[in-house]
């Protein structure tokens, strides 16, 4: 199952892990799983039905620009990253 | 300029040197900038500003304005449509709380800065606006201005806003005092990490706020007629972001506006954002005519978007083979008038490219009484590496170890995890740092006393976001190449060229243009490093559907599969006869018509660059000036599309890095007024103040892109201030922990290593 890099401000919620396995075939049903295993992490990562406003979703080091649409395989490595600019 | 390392010499394009396109018209004054824009019946927008930093409207009479003749209208906010507070994603322009944004084009019940906008007028002639200002009668109730993050975040501050929402700039924050929300990164355990350290140093920085300083001010002409439709010619960093920013504050369906970029006299991240566009919307409304609003270059001090002023708190610590144990980082940024500064970005910078097994970054938002904070080339990263590579340089000398060693030490390397979490994508930063070290510059002998060596060293990253690009083939075998990325810095030929090499034709056969928003598919702004790289990329895309459309054009011809048809370097070939790019396109009637492609995509985002500053300086014990001596960048940009346009971006960069390394900043009264709000005033390195910039170009190639292309533009400006910093105390033995290091504060410090005195600023 895909393997999720907990941000750190939101890892008071799975005890500290940093890194925990969950299932999920798009990003937002990993994160519904998420959310029954550690309360608290969908409303920490998603408004609505969108990810939180500033937070982008990567996948295996590459950003998705599907979001919680993305479908996930089982060796997936998930990260919640923030969206970057510039100048 | 050296290219120490050529990523291939498989291209024909890349890495030739045309001039572009733009240039002659630019350099002998026909380029059509803001300004020049003129339309028939056009009236003249200006805009009254509140010489208070903080102060509640009591009342506004515009009666006397009114009446004066030649004037057509005048403006308050209770003729701005009311906008709702709530954030929305506007991409790489990052949040925005649209209802903030509106305030801060036009106050409502108070103004939160000096210059913020409280009335405007439209007039016949730019004087006659200019006077009908100096008749509107504005009563205030003068508030007690917060203009530093020190005082806005005492315990006793009072709140700037009753309530606001937290930082929006990329990434959200948590509100943690009245005027401060608060974001947190980190790992590992930070008291085992210090326990275990060898060493521990705590050390304070503070920046000023700076400007971006681009030549060209804010200049708008907005139409608005009589079916509603606007169209606004302008200069902007994104034409797209500015339409869709200005349907909020108008209250205008987004197809009902037509954005028309001409050509911008420097951005540097400081026009992706509306300051004037929707006041002159709101003026042509009500006179039926058009209106053009120039900012003068008080106005754009007073009441843009600056780069923060910052508190920085280190704790870091180390073993004695050089190995960071801890490190504990405290960067607190001016947010201006309204959350939402580049903190993140200074969070993210920071560390980026050095491993600490516990660390934690704490970076604060805070509200003051100056103009909202809006980034600034490589936003909040100048401001970071000034204390954080100075710390390195600090602990190095404790250590006794050579400084590149002690960064080697603890370098990120390719997959090593960044502080969210996030691996480093491809690079090869220790490549960068050993060229460094061979380099003739690093073991040169210096020539006299008070001369002194620094070094700083920075990754920083690009983002992708959406662009769009169209390529349509002409019969004659030209090429013309549109897309909506606003062209800083010669990226229509950078661009042209990528087109060109992809095509397998010559630049010369392309010809680029930028388009308005209603001509071609969205973009994001050009920021963040991402239109050589990223719409390079998406032109590539293109390019690759021009080729198939072609390769099936040549099929029909010799009446055979278009897989049997191969293409190579414009060449059509079915392995006994061949078509030239042009025998093809010279027949593209005859074979089905037009051959265009326009795509849209979005490319990945977080991809790094690198870069090493080495400088000598030499100071002055007398007057406390410090002078440039030697400077050389070593800088990873993946390909270099363009290595002359390549260099003069890091060359700029780096010039206006020293420039707020060694004298720009802001001067504020007690009242909160700003003092020097001029070019003369505001001192901005010259040519006179620089040697020549040497540069290194590496070449490590970005997997992310077809021709491993990074963006070049940013991260340049960042080393500067620390390396000078490292460089004065190597001259002099001295640390300046105030940026800038202005030749007052090198005097103060010097007297105070003399022993007369503490030497703070």
């Amino acid at each position: 199952m895909p393997e999720v890099w907990i941000p750190k401000p939101m890892q008071a919620r799975t005890g500290g892990k940093e890194r925990v396995r969950v299932e999920g075939r798009t990003v937002r049903r990993l994160i519904l799983a998420l959310d029954q295993s550690y309360p608290g992490l969908k409303d920490a990562l998603m408004n609505g039905d969108k990810l939180k406003p500033g937070l982008a979703v990567a996948v295996d080091g590459q950003i998705s620009r599907l979001g919680l649409l993305q479908p996930l395989k089982e060796d997936n490595e998930v990260f919640f990253v923030p969206a970057i600019g510039g100048g | 300029m050296n290219t120490a390392q050529n990523a291939s010499n498989e291209f024909k394009v890349l890495g030739t040197t045309p001039t572009r396109p733009d240039g002659l018209d630019k350099v002998t004054g026909r380029a059509i900038f803001a300004d020049d824009f003129q339309l028939p019946g056009m009236l003249h927008g200006k805009i009254l500003r509140s010489p208070h930093a903080h102060a509640r409207i009591v009342a506004i009479d515009t009666r006397a304005a009114a009446a004066l003749p030649g004037v057509r209208a005048v403006v308050t906010s209770a003729d701005f449509p009311k906008v709702e507070h709530k954030l929305t994603d506007h991409g790489a322009a990052g949040m925005m709380n649209m209802g903030e944004a509106a305030d801060n084009c036009m106050a409502k019940d108070k103004v939160f800065y000096d210059g913020h906008a409280v009335a405007a007028v439209a007039a016949d002639s730019p004087h006659v606006a200019a006077e009908a200002t100096r008749l509107i009668e504005v009563e205030y109730a003068l508030l007690p201005p917060l203009m530093s993050v020190r005082a806005a975040m005492a315990e006793d501050a009072p709140a700037i806003h009753e309530e606001y929402f937290p930082g929006a700039f990329i990434m959200p924050t948590e509100k943690c005092l009245p005027n401060a929300s608060r974001m947190q990164f980190g790992e590992g355990d930070l008291d085992q990490g210090f326990a275990e350290a060898d060493l521990v140093l705590e050390r304070e920085y503070t920046a000023e706020t700076i400007h971006q300083g681009y030549i060209e001010s804010h200049v708008t002409t907005v139409s608005w007629d009589s079916n509603d439709q606007v169209t606004v010619w302008t200069s902007t960093q994104g034409q797209f972001a500015l339409r869709d920013h200005l349907a909020e504050l108008i209250h205008v369906p987004i197809s009902d506006i037509n954005v028309v970029p001409l050509e911008i006299g420097g951005g540097f991240g400081g026009k992706e954002r509306t300051y004037i566009d929707s006041v002159a919307a709101v003026l042509s409304k009500k006179t039926g005519r058009p209106v053009k609003i120039a900012m003068s270059r008080d106005e754009v001090f007073r009441a843009t978007g600056p780069s923060p002023g910052a508190h920085i708190k280190l704790k870091f610590g180390v073993k004695r083979d050089g190995a960071l144990t801890a490190a504990d980082l405290h960067l607190a940024y001016e947010a201006g008038a309204y959350a939402g500064g580049p903190v993140f970005l200074g969070v993210l910078s920071s560390m980026s490219r050095y491993n600490a097994p516990n660390i934690r970054v704490n970076g604060f938002d805070v509200i003051v009484n100056k103009p909202t904070m809006r980034p600034y080339r490589a936003p909040g990263a100048p401001q970071a590496l000034f204390a954080v590579e100075q710390m390195m340089d600090e602990l190095a000398g404790e250590l006794n170890l050579d400084p590149i060693d002690f960064r080697m030490k603890n370098l990120a390397r390719t997959g090593d995890r960044l502080l969210p979490g996030f691996p480093l994508a491809p690079i090869d930063t220790e490549n960068l740092l050993k060229k460094v070290k061979a380099h003739p510059h690093y073991t040169a002998p210096l020539e006299g006393p008070n001369q002194g060596r620094g070094l700083a060293y920075s990754l920083w990253f690009n983002i992708g976001e959406a662009s769009s690009a169209r390529m349509q083939v002409n019969p004659d075998g030209s090429v013309t190449l549109t897309t909506a990325s606003p062209d800083l810095s010669g990226t229509r030929i950078a661009l042209a060229m990528q087109a060109a090499e992809a095509l397998g034709i010559a630049v010369e056969q392309v010809t680029p243009a930028v388009a308005d928003t209603r001509s071609i598919g969205f973009s994001a702004p050009s920021v963040g490093s991402r239109t050589t790289y990223g719409t390079g990329a998406v032109v590539c895309q293109a390019a690759q559907g021009v080729l198939k459309q072609m390769r099936e054009r040549a099929a029909l011809l010799w009446e055979m599969d278009p897989e049997q048809v191969t293409v190579e370097r414009g060449v059509f070939s079915n392995g006994t006869a061949t078509l030239s790019f042009n025998e093809v396109a010279a027949r593209m009637f005859e074979t089905g018509g037009p051959i265009s492609c326009e795509t849209t995509s979005a490319p990945d985002g977080f991809i790094p660059g690198i870069a090493a500053h080495l400088v000598d300086v030499e100071v002055d014990p007398g007057t406390g000036k410090v002078d440039i001596l030697r400077y050389t960048i070593f800088q990873d940009v993946g390909k270099a599309v363009h290595p002359d346009y390549v260099e003069g971006q890091m060359q700029g960069a780096a010039a206006q890095g020293i420039g707020m390394a060694l004298n720009e900043e802001y001067f504020y009264d007690e009242e909160g007024r700003m003092k020097n709000a001029s070019l003369l005033d505001y001192r901005m390195p010259t040519a006179l103040d620089l040697p020549m910039i040497e540069t290194v170009i590496l070449e490590s190639p970005n997997p992310a892109h077809p021709f491993g292309v990074r963006g070049c533009g940013e991260i340049s400006i960042a080393p500067p201030p620390a390396a000078i910093a490292n460089a004065i105390h190597a001259a002099v033995g001295i640390r300046l922990n105030s940026m800038p290091m202005a030749p007052r504060k090198v005097c103060a410090a010097l007297n105070a290593q003399r022993g007369g005195g503490n030497g703070s600023d």
